[in-house]
């Protein structure tokens, strides 16, 4: 069969496609006659948190703990981070495909201070979970050595100074753990669940998103977009329901 | 070979936007076409409801609906004299995956670009002169035509904003100006399909501002429709409600654009079309005599290992990066090679130029959870050549848009005004009012290709096929750096007058480029069209000038970058392609342009 021949072939093209019966499970002819819903696109289930399973080591979560709330403290403008719940927050996350670092590429070589060149920023072949744990260890080694204490035991203006001497650099810990990039990693997953919808386990009776007015999980403002400028006072709501 | 399916028409690679729209006009016109996306089936009703939409972790945070870099990536480096580095996290790009593509998870902002833009080398000579081309030549740009005009697109422009229910407000109607449009367009044949979205308080506040300051505002063209609608292929959709869930969301509402709302519905009900999903696309096989190909190479989701799906026509309709990365490993044409000038595939990337400018108006309410993905009032005095350069240093300029595109709380915890610390109690009151009270001009401008920035096959770095990944060699070029300063002053001066108390700027074009740092996911070029095959992958019908029973239609047809975003002009691409592939490749298959 010449190109052209092949080309005005389509109508024996479509029907011995039709009778081919070759169809896998990836072939698609015709919209899919199941209904069901992606499992994975669903929410849920709620993390009702208390169970952990990442922290499982009793001075790894103070330690957490005691820097979660110093990153978010308890003050007029809402609870602190663990009374929020972004502990069991992060626990979750981090027992999950987040923790495993499944969206990342870890393949080698890696080339440390040459990738941190080229990319602006620190370059990892670690899972944040394995960099959470080496890097509680690391604060808590960091404490015992320049406090000869506990880090759970700090005051809270000495965890702040600990904390901004990582946030600007200055300050790296033990076993070869960069400050400043472990301190980003701990202030985004803070803010994640402080401000996260609650079903993660996290910005628990919707703390994060009363302290900046955010309604949460709502589909429809059709009704409120022509009134600007004001305060509308909608009460937050979750995807799901959970108290 | 292994696993050979039967022989089609036409097989499309990637489903998204460009596929989708291609796989319509090729199965109107008769032929029988396969579509091979790597990702899932992804519909409305079965992934994106309105329960699953409004969740920000899943969604933007953690981008479920994006390729993971796990599945593909890049590396990239600034410079030729460096070794590239991987992007090992989420970057800038968001590579579309899954059925829809990157068409299911996009803002929705739908432009047309300028004349000017088609033509950036003839318009700059006729208006400049030819001493200011050959410098700017000099100083390593590549500025060509893409061998294509405006008015050449024009119908198919109208074509594609008719299937996805386009909003807006016309500017320019058949070259008689129009009160509220965009007196600065191209010459349109009739109005937008839906009216253009709501005010919010900010863009009013802007519209007030730049009128005032004598500039031309108007609402921008939205993918978000202004009212319910039934496009040509007979696909109804609903209007758009405001709630802030676009850009890395699928739309539950069938009011966002997508291959979902817009296409599929018809398209997979032909008996002449089908789509293998979880398939991976390896390369296309080059026929003997190496003018043609036959096929394409896939490795299967059925456990069956690596298959061939033969074909006459071979379409890439993948992203961008996908697009040139498949022409590598096919090895059609030659790639570039910045020393000598010669070869094309990898050729002419280039990127958009940004800057934001962030003010805070104390005591505001912006209710920026009241947004769209394509929610703004825009001015564009300062983009393109609508403005006089003979006296600046630079070419190209912005569109200016005061965007109100969604208020996700996680992504704007560092909204802040100057000095409030990002964390502790400082950070909570500070948040707790710039959420309220800021509100963002967004700058997108125009970037031009230069000589030393290209796309290659990395030598080190592999996919989990164990085939290369993409290499990206970029940096900012001194004309666009020049260009983005000039509009980021005008955008101060702007927000000064619109009353901030306080502002803050984004603008990396002052830091060397790194793909974790910037504004905009607009990855372009590398695979362009144009008249010259000298300086052109592809003909201006997005054919190859070296295969000529391949094609492909992306934002790699873009020998330089609009200030606008891509995705109307690659609609309006596919469907120029499609229709030349229809009415006359099938007929006489062979080159559609001589070199």
């Amino acid at each position: 069969m010449n190109r052209r021949e092949a080309l005005f072939s389509i109508g024996a093209a479509a029907a011995g496609a039709g009778i081919a019966g070759r169809a896998s499970a990836a072939e698609l002819r015709g919209v899919p006659a199941a209904t069901a819903q992606t499992a994975d696109h669903m929410p849920g289930p709620i993390v009702r948190g208390g169970d952990f399973k990442v922290f499982t080591d009793q001075t790894d979560h103070a330690t957490l703990k005691a820097v979660f709330d110093r990153l978010i403290p308890s003050d007029d403008h809402g609870p602190s981070a663990s009374e929020a719940g972004v502990l069991d927050f992060l626990d979750a996350q981090l027992a999950g495909p987040y923790g495993d670092g499944a969206a990342y590429y870890l393949e080698g070589p890696l080339q440390p201070g040459h990738e941190e060149e080229v990319m602006g920023q620190k370059q990892f072949l670690e899972t944040p979970r394995q960099r959470y744990a080496k890097g509680l260890k690391a604060l808590e080694q960091y404490a015992q050595d320049n406090d000869g204490a506990s880090f759970a035991a700090l005051s809270p203006d000495r965890i702040d100074e600990i904390l901004t001497g990582m946030e600007a650099g200055r300050i790296d810990l033990p076993g070869g753990v960069f400050g400043q990039a472990f301190f980003e990693l701990m202030l985004q997953n803070a803010r994640e669940g402080y401000l996260s919808d609650p079903i993660y386990g996290g910005n628990r009776d919707f703390a994060g998103w009363t302290m900046i007015g955010f309604p949460g999980a709502r589909y429809d403002y059709r009704a409120y977009v022509d009134r600007h400028n004001e305060d509308l006072a909608l009460a937050p709501v979750s995807l799901i329901p959970s108290n | 070979m292994a696993n050979e399916r039967p022989k089609a028409d036409v097989v499309i690679v990637g489903l998204g936007w460009a596929g989708s729209v291609m796989a319509e006009e090729l199965t109107r016109a008769g032929l029988n076409v396969v579509a091979i996306e790597r990702g899932k089936w992804r519909d409305t009703s079965t992934d994106f409801p309105p329960a699953v939409d409004p969740d920000e972790l899943k969604w933007h945070t953690r981008r479920q609906m994006l390729a993971a870099p796990s599945r593909e990536t890049y590396t990239f480096r600034n410079r030729s004299s460096q070794t590239a580095a991987p992007t090992r996290e989420w970057s800038a790009f968001q590579f579309g995956e899954n059925v829809g593509g990157a068409g299911t998870h996009w803002a929705g902002m739908s432009w047309r670009f300028s004349p000017w833009d088609f033509e950036v080398a003839t318009r700059t000579e006729d208006r400049y002169g030819r001493a200011r081309l050959d410098a700017l030549r000099a100083e390593g740009l590549l500025l060509q035509d893409w061998g294509i005009t405006y008015d050449d697109l024009a119908e198919d422009y109208d074509r594609f904003e008719r299937i996805a229910g386009t909003s807006g407000i016309a500017g320019n109607l058949n070259g008689e100006i129009r009160p509220g449009g965009n007196p600065f367009e191209g010459p349109r044949s009739r109005d937008y399909p839906t009216p253009p979205l709501k005010d919010s308080y900010w863009m009013a506040r802007y519209r007030d501002t730049t009128t005032r300051m004598g500039y031309h505002p108007f609402t921008i063209p939205a993918g978000n429709l202004g009212q319910a609608y039934v496009n040509p292929l007979g696909v109804s959709m609903g209007p758009c409600t405001y709630c802030g869930f676009c850009d890395f969301h699928g739309c539950g509402n069938y009011s966002k654009s997508s291959p979902q709302a817009c296409i599929l519905p018809v398209l997979m009900r032909r008996p002449n079309f089908t789509v293998l999903t979880e398939t991976q696309a390896l390369n296309a096989v080059k026929s003997e005599d190496g003018k043609t190909v036959t096929g394409v190479r896939y490795v299967g989701s059925d456990g069956q290992g690596e298959g061939f799906q033969p074909a006459d026509i071979v379409i890439f309709t993948a992203y961008q990066m996908d697009n040139v990365r498949l022409m590598l490993l096919s090895r059609i044409g030659e790639q570039y090679d910045p020393s000598t000038m010669q070869g094309t595939i990898g050729r002419n990337y280039n990127y958009q130029t940004c800057s934001s400018v962030t003010g805070y108006f104390d005591g505001a309410k912006m209710n920026p959870f009241i947004s769209a993905g394509a929610m703004a009032v825009q001015i564009d005095d300062l983009n393109g050549d609508n403005f006089d350069h003979a006296d600046l240093d630079f070419i190209g300029g912005a569109g200016m848009m005061s965007v109100q595109t969604q208020g996700r709380p996680i992504a704007l915890a560092n909204t802040l005004r100057p000095g409030t610390s990002r964390w502790g109690s400082g950070w909570k009151e500070g948040f707790s009012k710039s959420y309220n009270e800021a509100a963002t001009l967004f700058n997108q401008g125009t970037s031009m290709s230069t000589r030393d920035a290209y796309l290659s096959l990395d030598p080190t770095y592999e996919d989990r096929f164990g085939q290369p990944l993409l290499r990206i060699t970029f940096d900012w070029n001194r004309n666009d750096k020049a260009m983005m300063r000039h509009i980021t002053d005008k955008a101060q001066a702007i927000m000064q007058e619109a009353g901030a108390d306080a502002m803050t700027t984004d603008l990396q074009t002052e830091n060397s480029w790194n793909p974790y740092t910037q504004l905009s996911s607009h990855t372009i070029g590398g695979l362009v069209m144009g008249a010259d095959p000298t300086t052109s992958a592809l003909n201006p019908y997005c054919q190859s000038w070296d295969c000529h029973n391949v094609f492909s239609v992306g934002a790699n047809c873009f020998p330089n970058n609009a200030g606008y975003n891509p995705t109307v002009t690659i609609g309006a691409l596919a469907i120029r392609a499609a229709k030349a592939i229809h009415s006359t490749y099938v007929n006489n298959p062979g080159p559609l342009v001589e070199a």
